[in-house]
C-alpha cells in the first residue's frame, strides 16, 4: 500500500520520461525560482516598453516533457507574467496543495480525525499537563521548582525499588514467556494429533478475567494454601512458604504472566512456523541436516521477526502485570512486588502529584527508549531478513 | 555446408544404429557374483532387515510423539487447572466453601504478619465438593439483585468501548497503512508509546480532565478515554499494510473513491482481524479493575471485576459463582470465535 509515493522517484532514477507536463509539480518548482529573479531583473533595468517587447517576444513555453536527466535551456523555461489572474491560480494551487496534505494526513477525509482528536484530548493533553506540574510545587501552587521534583523521586527509596523490581520482572519474564512459547509451539508443530484442540486449551487462559482466578490462585498459594499442603505431604520435613509473601513472590506472579499469555505467544510462534517454505526444509533434510540443525539454521532465520513481534507484546504485558498483582495482594504487596504502578497508586492516594508526575514522566522517557530502541533494531533486522 | 553437415548426420546415425546390435560385456557385481539360491537367501535377508529398521524407527516415532503428547497434556492440564476448580468451586455449598478456605482467607486479608503463623497444622484442602448443590447459583441469581447490577455495569462499560473503539480504530488505521510519510511514522510511534503507557502514568491529568469536562463519577470518564485507546490501532494498521498495494491501485483506476475503497476493500480483506481485535479488546476492558477504583467512586457503577477484586470473607460463599459467571461471556465468545482470534492473531505476527 506504501510505495505509491516511491513510484515518481524509480522512474525519474532511471531516466524514463515522466509524463509531467509544465505547471505539474516537477516543473513547478524550478520555474517559480526562475520566475522571481528573471521579474526583478526586469523591474530593475528595463523601460516600459522594453519590458512590453520583452513580454511579446518572450520564448514561448514548449509542450515538451523533458526528460529527466537532460538539463533545460532557458529557452525551455516559460516566463510568466505576475497578474492578478497568475496570483489567483497560484493561490488556489497553493490552495490545493495544502488540500492534499491534509488529505494525505487522513484529517481531509476524515479517517484520522476521530482517533487523533480523541487521542490529543484523553492522552496528549494529560501528557502535557503532567510534564507541566512535574516542574511545579504542587497541581495547585504553580511555583517553578526546577529539578526539585525529580531529585526527590529519583532519590526515593520506594521509586528506586519499584522500578528494579518491574525491570527485573520484565528482564526474567520476557524472554522466558518468548523461549516457553517457541518451545511448545515446536512440540505441537511437529505432527502431534489434536493440535488444535491443544491450541484451544493453552489460548483459554488468555480469555479468562484476572478477576475471576485470583480467588483460585489464592488458594494455591496462600500460606495454608494447596500448594504448601501438597509439599507437606510430599516431603515430610518441608518447610512452609507463605509464597506470596516471601522472596518467591516474583516466581508465583511470573506463573501466573506465562500462565495468561503464552497461549498467545505460541500461536504467533505457529503461524510463523507454519509460513516457512517447506521445500527449504525437506531439502535440508534429505541432505542429512537433523532436527537440532534444521531449527537453527533455518527455522530460527525465519522466526526472527516474529520474534520480536512477540518479544514486543510480551513487554506491553508485562507492564499490566500489574493488575494481577494488584488483585492478588493489594496496596502494599511484598517488598519484590512492589512495581511502579504501585509507587503510583499510592502517591495518588497521598496526594503526593507532583512527586507521581515526575515519575511518570521518567517512566515514559525510560519506556520510549527501550520501544525505540527494540522498533529500531526490528526494522534493520527485517530488512536483513529481507535480502 | 549444410550437406557436409547433413552427411555427417547420417554418418553417426548409421553407426549409431550398428551399435544397437553389439552386446555390451555386464560388469561383474556383488549381486550376480552370487549363485542363484545365494541371491534368493541375500534377498530375503535384506527385506528382512529394512522390514526391522521400519518398524523400529515407527515405534521410535511412536515414543517421541507419545512423549511430546504426554508433555502437550501435561502443559495443557497446567492451563486449565485454574479454570476448571474455579468452576468445580462453584458447586460446592457456601457453607462447605466457608469451612474449608477460612484458613487461606484469614491469612491472606488485612493482617499480614501474624496471620502467616495463624495455623500450623497442614491445611487439607478440599478442592472437590462433597455435594454437588447450584445453591450458590441460586442466591446469586436470584436473591441478591445487587449482583446483577454489577454484572449489567460490566456490560455497560465494556460494549461501547468496545465497539466505539473498533470504528475510530478503523478509520484511523486505514489513513494509517494508506499514507506513510516519515512525519507520519513519528505519529505512529507516540501511539505506540500512547498503547504502553500504563493507566497510572496519566491518572492525575485524568482525573482533572474528566473533572473538567463534568464526567466524574460517570460511565463516561471511562468509556471516552477507552474508544480513543490506540491498541487496536496498533495491530490494525500492522494488518492493512499487508493489503497489496495493486488491489487499492486497480481500485482507483476504476474510478472507486476512497470510501468506496475503504468499506470494500480494505474492510473485507481484514475481516478476521477486525473479528479478533473485537475479542481481544472485549476481554481486556471486561477485565479492567484500575480505571473504575479510581474514576467511579460510587459503589453502585461499578462492575463485578471490582467487587470480585475486594472479596472478603462474609461473601466469600457465592465467591466462586460470582468468577465463574463472570468467565462465562469470555469464554463462550472465545468458543464461538476461536477460528477468527487465532487467524487474526497469527496474521498480524508474519511479516
Amino acid at each position: 500500500m506504501d510505495n505509491r509515493n516511491n513510484r515518481q522517484d524509480q522512474f525519474t532514477d532511471r531516466g524514463e520520461v515522466t509524463g509531467v507536463r509544465p505547471g505539474s509539480e516537477v516543473v513547478n518548482t524550478k520555474t517559480k525560482a526562475k520566475e522571481k529573479t528573471a521579474v526583478k531583473q526586469t523591474v530593475a533595468t528595463l523601460s516600459e516598453e522594453e519590458m512590453d517587447a520583452a513580454i511579446v517576444n518572450r520564448p514561448k513555453a514548449k509542450n515538451v516533457t523533458p526528460l529527466a536527466n537532460q538539463k533545460l535551456t532557458p529557452k525551455d523555461i516559460p516566463v510568466f507574467e505576475d497578474t492578478p489572474e497568475r496570483r489567483e491560480k497560484l493561490e488556489l494551487r497553493k490552495k490545493r496543495h495544502f488540500k492534499r496534505k491534509l488529505r494525505d494526513w487522513g484529517i481531509f477525509t476524515g479517517y484520522l480525525t476521530p482517533s487523533l482528536a480523541g487521542v490529543l484530548v484523553f492522552f496528549f493533553l494529560p501528557l502535557l499537563m503532567l510534564l507541566k506540574t512535574s516542574f511545579q510545587k504542587s497541581p495547585t501552587n504553580s511555583d517553578f521548582v526546577g529539578f526539585r521534583n525529580y531529585e526527590r523521586v529519583l532519590t526515593n527509596e520506594a521509586f528506586i525499588s519499584a522500578s528494579k523490581n518491574t525491570l527485573t520482572f520484565a528482564l526474567i519474564s520476557v524472554p522466558l514467556a518468548v523461549v516457553l512459547a517457541l518451545f511448545i509451539a515446536l512440540l505441537l508443530n511437529s505432527g502431534l494429533p489434536g493440535k488444535s484442540l491443544f491450541r484451544s486449551f493453552l489460548l483459554n487462559p488468555m480469555m479468562v478475567p484476572v478477576a475471576s482466578v485470583v480467588l483460585i490462585w489464592q488458594v494455591f498459594f496462600s500460606y495454608n494454601g494447596v500448594v504448601n499442603g501438597i509439599t507437606a505431604q510430599l516431603f515430610d520435613d518441608a518447610e512452609k512458604i507463605d509464597w506470596l509473601k516471601s522472596s518467591y513472590a516474583q516466581i508465583v506472579i511470573m506463573l501466573l504472566f506465562l500462565w495468561k499469555n503464552l497461549g498467545y505467544n505460541m500461536v504467533l510462534f505457529l503461524a510463523a512456523l507454519n509460513s516457512i517454505p517447506h521445500e527449504i526444509l525437506e531439502s535440508a533434510e534429505i541432505d542429512g541436516a537433523g532436527p537440532v540443525k534444521r531449527f537453527f539454521s533455518i527455522k530460527l532465520h525465519y522466526l526472527s521477526p516474529t520474534i520480536f513481534f512477540v518479544g514486543i507484546m510480551s513487554l506491553i504485558n508485562s507492564f499490566k502485570i500489574f493488575r494481577e498483582v494488584y488483585l492478588l495482594t493489594g496496596d502494599y504487596p511484598f517488598d519484590n512486588l512492589y512495581m511502579l504502578q504501585h509507587f503510583m497508586n499510592n502517591s495518588f492516594t497521598h496526594l503526593d502529584y507532583s512527586k507521581l508526575s515526575a515519575g511518570a514522566i521518567v517512566m515514559c522517557v525510560v519506556m520510549v527508549v527501550i520501544v525505540g530502541g527494540l522498533f529500531f533494531a526490528e526494522s534493520k533486522f527485517d530488512s536483513d531478513v529481507e535480502e | 555446408m549444410d550437406e557436409i553437415k547433413r552427411k555427417q548426420r547420417r554418418k553417426e546415425a548409421t553407426l549409431a544404429r550398428r551399435h544397437i546390435y553389439v552386446e555390451t560385456k555386464q560388469p561383474e557385481t556383488f549381486i550376480t557374483s552370487l549363485s542363484d539360491e545365494a541371491r534368493e537367501n541375500f534377498f530375503a535377508s535384506e527385506k528382512k532387515r529394512i522390514a526391522l529398521n521400519l518398524r523400529r524407527r515407527k515405534i521410535k516415532k511412536g515414543i517421541f510423539t507419545g512423549i511430546g503428547v504426554a508433555a502437550a497434556i501435561i502443559i495443557s492440564a497446567l492451563a486449565l487447572v485454574p479454570i476448571f476448580f474455579t468452576f468445580l468451586n462453584s458447586f460446592m455449598s457456601s457453607e462447605e466453601i466457608v469451612s474449608n478456605y477460612q484458613v487461606v482467607f484469614q491469612s491472606m486479608s488485612g493482617h499480614a504478619s501474624q496471620g502467616a503463623t495463624y495455623m500450623s497444622r497442614t491445611p487439607v484442602l478440599k478442592l472437590i465438593p462433597e455435594e454437588v448443590t447450584i445453591k450458590q447459583y441460586t442466591t446469586l441469581l436470584f436473591m441478591n439483585p445487587e449482583y446483577l447490577f454489577k454484572y449489567w455495569n460490566s456490560i455497560l462499560l465494556t460494549l461501547p468501548i468496545v465497539a466505539g473503539q473498533m470504528v475510530v480504530a478503523c478509520l484511523a488505521s486505514y489513513s494509517f497503512a494508506r499514507y506513510r510519510r516519515k512525519r507520519r511514522e513519528v505519529l505512529f510511534f507516540s501511539y505506540i508509546i500512547l498503547m504502553l503507557m500504563p493507566f497510572q502514568v496519566t491518572l492525575v491529568p485524568n482525573y482533572m480532565i474528566s473533572d473538567a469536562l463534568g464526567i466524574l463519577n460517570t460511565i463516561w470518564a471511562i468509556i471516552l478515554p477507552g474508544i480513543f485507546s490506540t491498541f487496536a490501532i496498533f495491530l490494525l494498521t500492522k494488518y492493512m499494510r499487508q493489503i497489496p498495494s495493486g488491489y487499492i491501485e486497480a481500485a482507483t483506476l476504476d474510478g472507486a473513491t476512497e470510501w468506496q475503497i475503504f468499506t470494500n476493500i480494505a474492510l473485507p480483506l481484514c475481516k478476521n482481524a477486525i473479528f479478533a481485535l473485537t475479542i481481544l479488546l472485549f476481554i481486556d476492558y471486561w477485565n479492567m479493575v484500575e480505571q473504575p477504583l479510581v474514576l467511579l467512586t460510587d459503589v453502585d457503577k461499578q462492575p463485578l471485576s471490582v467487587f470480585l477484586s475486594q472479596i472478603n470473607e462474609p461473601e466469600l460463599g457465592i465467591a466462586f459463582a460470582a468468577s465463574s459467571v463472570y468467565m462465562i461471556p469470555p469464554l463462550l465468545i472465545f468458543f464461538w470465535g476461536e477460528d477468527y482470534l487465532v487467524e487474526g492473531i497469527s496474521r498480524s505476527g508474519i511479516k
